[in-house]
């Protein structure tokens, strides 16, 4: 054992520091469910009753039902199609050296800084023109768009630990460049295409600021509780609703993040 | 007749083959296509067509294409515009600043003395970031609320007799609510920079008889400088553009400029002035954002 430095002693201060940081993070976003069983339409303290009404009234709230229904057939495809771009995009990044591969990663990167709203509008001004009338097919648009540089980085990190010489034992025993991929490649990286697909769906399944530009009569689920959030007597049922998907999305994108990770530990001489 | 036009095309076929297979880059080239193309299109379409219509004008219902620089003119003399832009930026300077403070700590901390699970750490870090943005900000305005969960809290354990109304609906509020919300985008950027330091730099300060915080600032902080410079360019950029925020937490002092730009996309219905404030707010934060750049890469030469 090495002998221990200041670096390597543990810290108490700092952990108790990054305790409260996760508190930070956690908390408030623990207050939905908590005040979801609150038999009151107010979120106020102290609580009232337990109750599981708010559930019940969502059950039964059938634009609700559409909403979501939306939202998901969305999410399939904007994941299905960021991350079959995704693939294309990482696999070419990762396995050939190329001239200009910075700023061509930085253009492919680039949906991920740009203020959300100046991508929902540019599009919007676009698809008017064009004469595209708003639809889902609109929003699926723009949600591949902010998805792809999340699929991308995924699967680079995933790609980037991949033996080449892997595939080209498969080449040198015949297999077309198809076969090597689909018999080599894909088994080693599908826990990262499997990241990435549930990665993107939740992005898209969350997204707000670009359905909210481009989508019209059918609501995804988000901008559907955005227009809840005007009635004060709604926001118990927004509450629980929103409850249900954090707890969703949580469970979804913990899933993602750990194939991802524990894909790339698995690959000898990467991770830690 | 017609033979040696063949055997020529067969001879650039079979030399555009070669340099295909032969070319690493030409591969790579052609299997990114489909993803460049899409993704080149997509942003350079849009953005066009937006820069175009910053210079159209807005005539009730039909939109007047000849060139003018109205808009762009209307938006530097208009009052409001400069004020809300400059709030915008104030806002998100600080939401920067102080998400980079208290993510640093915490990013050192995975970073030097999480030694198993790191893993779970990172994703317990950045697992909020992925869920719905929409319900972030809103369990903050449950939870700053003049009702709302602090204020009954505090009341109902007897702390304060009145609602503290600083909470909500204040640039305060939004500030809080922003740096919840993007700590993320903080911690990785400054993780990654931390953990790529070699270990045996800090070994041999230490053996050189530099204390911690010595070792910390002359060691860990300058090579971790390009963490933050990421970091606090990550929150910055998309943070300017947040309407959600404001709007749910913000309240009249809290209001940014994509809420103007978004009420030209809606209520008002003057696209055209829309995309020219889009276009000012994205000329702005760029210009701050290269400045920015080239200042703290100055500042690291002079430190290196």
């Amino acid at each position: 054992m090495k002998s221990a430095t200041y670096v390597e002693r543990s810290n108490r201060p700092l952990r108790t520091y990054a305790m409260l940081f996760l508190a930070f993070l956690y908390v408030p976003v623990l207050f939905l469910p908590l005040f979801s069983f609150n038999d009151s339409l107010y979120v106020t303290f102290p609580l009232k009753a337990f109750t599981t009404k708010w559930y019940a009234q969502m059950l039964a709230n059938e634009p609700m039902h559409a909403a979501l229904m939306n939202s998901i057939r969305v999410g399939a495809a904007s994941a299905l199609f960021a991350t079959i771009l995704g693939v294309f995009g990482a696999k070419a990044v990762t396995r050939y050296r190329m001239p200009g591969r910075k700023p061509v990663v930085f253009t492919i990167m680039l949906p991920l800084v740009i203020p959300g709203i100046i991508m929902g509008v540019a599009l919007l001004i676009l698809m008017s023109r064009l004469g595209i009338p708003l639809s889902l097919y609109t929003v699926t648009l723009g949600h591949v768009l902010i998805c792809v540089p999340f699929s991308m980085a995924t699967l680079i990190a995933r790609f980037e630990g991949f033996d080449k010489s892997m595939e080209e034992a498969a080449a040198d025993l015949g297999d077309n460049a198809w076969w090597a991929f689909w018999r080599v490649t894909f088994p080693i990286v599908f826990p990262g295409i499997l990241a990435s697909l549930l990665l993107c769906f939740t992005i898209s399944f969350d997204e707000f600021i670009m359905a909210f530009f481009l989508s019209s009569t059918e609501p995804t689920l988000p901008i559907y509780i955005w227009g809840q959030l005007r009635f004060p007597q709604k926001l118990p049922g927004v509450i629980a609703l929103g409850s249900v998907i954090l707890v969703v999305s949580f469970v979804v994108v913990f899933v993602s993040q750990w194939l991802r990770g524990r894909g790339v530990a698995q690959i000898p001489g990467e991770g830690r | 007749m017609t033979a040696p036009p063949v055997k020529l095309h067969k001879s650039w076929n079979s030399r555009l083959r070669a340099l295909f297979i032969r070319s690493e880059a030409v591969r790579g080239y052609t299997l990114l296509s489909p993803t460049l193309i899409v993704m080149a299109f997509a942003m350079c379409a849009p953005f066009a067509i937006l820069v175009t219509m910053s210079f159209w004008t807005q005539h009730a219902f039909e939109i007047d294409t000849a060139f003018t620089l109205r808009n762009y003119q209307a938006a530097i003399d208009g009052p409001i515009y400069k004020a809300l832009l400059i709030r915008s930026l104030w806002i998100s300077g600080t939401c920067a600043i102080v998400t980079v403070l208290v993510s640093y700590p915490m990013a050192y901390y995975v970073a030097f003395h999480v030694h198993r699970r790191k893993l779970v750490w990172i994703i317990l870090m950045t697992l909020p970031f992925w869920t719905s943005y929409l319900l972030r900000v809103f369990s903050w305005k449950v939870i700053l609320g003049y009702n709302g969960a602090i204020n009954s809290g505090l009341k109902s354990l007897g702390l304060i007799e009145q609602p503290l109304e600083f909470l909500l609906y204040s640039p305060t509020a939004v500030v809080i609510t922003l740096a919840h919300a993007w700590a993320a985008f903080a911690i990785l950027p400054i993780y990654v920079s931390l953990e790529k330091i070699d270990r045996s730099l800090l070994e041999a300060a230490a053996d050189l008889g530099d204390g911690p915080v010595v070792s910390f600032l002359r060691v860990t902080l300058p090579l971790s400088l390009p963490g933050v410079i990421a970091a606090s360019l990550l929150i910055f950029i998309p943070t300017v553009g947040d309407y959600i925020t404001p709007t749910l937490v913000g309240g009249p002092d809290g209001i940014m400029i994509a809420n103007m730009i978004q009420v030209q996309f809606g209520r008002v219905n003057d696209w055209p002035m829309g995309a020219a404030l889009a276009v000012c707010m994205m000329v702005v934060v760029a210009l701050i954002s290269l400045i920015y750049i080239w200042v703290t890469r100055k500042m690291t030469e002079r430190i290196a």
